[in-house]
């Protein structure tokens, strides 16, 4: 068996394929993140709470209407947008003249109210949730055994990603987005709804997490408490890569996914706290992160 | 001018009037264990000083720290180690804290001040979240099982804390301590600086103030108190876990604060007693706790952002005209 600094390939090999994957989500859930706060001004805490709502959504789908897995993919998003809708119109909205701690603590509140809820009716164990029959079994890739669901994981977040960030670079709907991210009142004197815009841009960035969510739904169990961790650290993520960018949120995302996945080879003990020390060290050398700009 | 004629004269009476408030609320504090169970009143101690020192960075210098349950739970280790393998007495164990929880504060402080607003708050919720993994692994927390069996010792080697009363009127003077030190910080010059920060920080630094080291002095100050707040939770209780230094506590010490009032010097007591107290009566009932905490957060940044003793202060101040 071959060996790479001491290590058997096989299972670096089987860790990086782990960090890809929850690179892939970090990414996913940083960039939601990246672009309500682009926008909206506000750090969305209840996105680990959307996340886990997209799961549920898919899970509940399944056991209680029959759906499967491949319609989930669309109507998760949309449940889980549709109450992002309502929550901005009937909250956050209300908040936007305020100090953006404001919003944090509202999203807070929310996502407590969320996971309680949950943790109430389906207890904290987590729900098996099996992947669909096209995505099971795995492949001999010759040097690794992959399962086909993981690597669809890795290959349908990167597409997203993708489309997210070419949806605000190259649309219409992205221009209108970013230009009122520059100057809102000056773009609203332009005839643009922007009001609607942050509506549509909190759904968005929910769906978005429901998305993941529904994503991780057969790699992590389903469980209340799925996002509130994840989101401690996607918000140390969205830290070291600056929510200035799209595209430095998705890079960083997967970059500290693959490092995580590496230090459980090299330094298992150290794994869980490798990106909070990552943070750390950025912020010495460059406070305002890898890819932010100083405000 | 006419503004300043109007409200000079107004002063003094509102001094005597505080200082017979206070009289009678130590009156009550002291009458108190009489009347309430005392370990219900110690733990309402406790989380007052806590949420008092967490009050004294968001209300007086404008951050918002999500991590500052790693300096009262942090704290509450350090005592409970102090105490319990190495002998310490109980005031010496908890000096023990309050360093540690100091020394923690000045490098999660000087880590969290590098950036501004929001990202504060991410970095002390992110650093916090990193300070609990290392006391889920670290061996003289116990993981899991946390530090059991504190012994609530001898006061100086004099005073029996084993006693209610005692232990009681111990706790009381820590809080009173804690909270005229409070006192004594906001109105200090230094804690007018810290407003002058929070109402304008670039007017601040053109003044020729070095803003980051007033800051980091506020925060290291805020970390010393909350651990002085989490050393005596752990005498009193007799025990320190991972609760204690986990993101829902410095959840709830923001929820105490905002509901009774950021930037009052008594708001903060409220709130730890509000939340204290509906925690206790709904430890009784299947209802999550989690759910109503939740909501009561949601209705105070909705519509009652003053909070309760902000809301009773406005209220006094639109009477007084």
């Amino acid at each position: 068996m071959s060996t790479i600094f001491g290590i058997p390939a096989p299972a670096l090999y089987g860790q990086i394929l782990i960090g890809l994957i929850n690179g892939s989500f970090y990414a996913l859930l940083s960039l939601g993140l990246a672009v309500i706060f682009g926008l909206l001004r506000v750090i969305n805490f209840a996105h680990g709470a959307q996340y886990m709502l997209g799961a549920f959504a898919a899970y509940l789908l399944l056991n209680y209407v029959g759906i499967g897995y491949w319609p989930s993919l669309m109507l998760a998003p949309l449940i889980v947008g549709a109450v992002a809708v309502v929550i901005e119109r009937t909250m956050l909205s209300r908040l936007y003249s305020l100090d953006p701690l404001y919003g944090l603590l509202l999203t807070f509140g929310l996502a407590l109210i969320f996971e309680g809820m949950f943790r109430y009716w389906f207890g904290a164990a987590g729900k098996p949730y099996s992947p669909p029959a096209q995505l099971a079994g795995g492949v001999n890739l010759g040097f690794m055994f992959m399962p086909i669901y993981r690597g669809w994981v890795v290959i349908a977040s990167l597409v997203i990603c993708l489309g997210t960030w070419l949806l605000i670079e190259k649309t219409r709907l992205g221009a209108y987005l970013r230009a009122a991210t520059e100057n809102a009142t000056l773009v609203q004197a332009f005839g643009v709804n922007v009001p609607r815009l942050l509506t549509l841009t909190y759904g968005l960035g929910a769906a978005l997490a429901a998305l993941a969510g529904v994503l991780a739904a057969p790699i992590y169990q389903v469980s209340p408490l799925m996002g509130s961790n994840l989101i401690i650290i996607v918000f140390a993520v969205v830290v070291v890569g600056g929510m200035g960018s799209i595209l430095g949120a998705i890079v960083t995302g997967y970059m500290l996914g693959v490092l995580e996945g590496l230090t459980k080879v090299f330094y298992p003990e150290a794994s869980s706290i490798v990106i909070f020390v990552i943070m750390a060290i950025v912020l010495l050398v460059r406070p305002a992160g890898l890819f932010g700009r100083e405000e | 001018m006419a503004v300043e004629t109007h409200y000079i004269p107004a002063q003094p009476k509102a001094r005597t009037s505080t200082v017979v408030l206070g009289a009678v609320a130590i009156a009550a504090l002291l009458a108190a264990p009489f009347v309430v169970y005392p370990v219900f009143m110690m733990s309402i101690l406790c989380f007052a000083l806590f949420a008092c020192a967490f009050n004294l960075l968001i209300g007086y210098v404008g951050l918002l720290s999500f991590g500052h349950a790693t300096f009262f739970g942090g704290a509450a280790y350090f005592t409970a180690h102090a105490v319990k393998v190495w002998g310490f007495e109980p005031l010496a164990g908890l000096l023990v804290g309050v360093v540690g929880a100091a020394l923690l504060g000045l490098v999660v402080g000087f880590l969290a001040i590098r950036r501004q607003g929001i990202y504060f708050s991410m970095i002390t919720l992110a650093l916090g979240q990193m300070f609990a993994f290392i006391c889920l692994q670290a061996p003289f927390t116990h993981g899991e099982d946390g530090i059991q069996g504190v012994p609530r010792g001898h006061l100086l080697g004099l005073i029996d804390l084993n006693q209610p009363l005692a232990m009681y009127y111990v706790t009381l003077a820590i809080f009173l301590f804690g909270f005229f030190a409070i006192w004594r910080i906001v109105h200090s010059p230094f804690g007018n600086i810290l407003q002058a920060i929070r109402e304008n920080e670039r007017r601040a630094i053109s003044l020729g103030y070095r803003v980051d080291r007033y800051k980091l002095g506020a925060f290291v100050m805020s970390a010393a108190l909350a651990g002085l707040a989490g050393g005596t939770k752990a005498i009193v209780f007799q025990f320190a876990t991972l609760t204690d230094v986990q993101w829902q506590m410095s959840g709830e010490v923001i929820l105490m604060t905002l509901l009774g009032g950021i930037g009052t010097l008594i708001g903060p007591v409220v709130g730890a007693s509000l939340v204290i107290a509906l925690q206790n009566y709904l430890a009784a009932y299947d209802f999550p706790v989690t759910v109503l905490i939740g909501v009561i957060f949601v209705i105070c940044v909705l519509i009652f952002r003053r909070g309760i003793a902000g809301e009773v202060i406005e209220l006094m101040r639109r009477k007084a005209g």
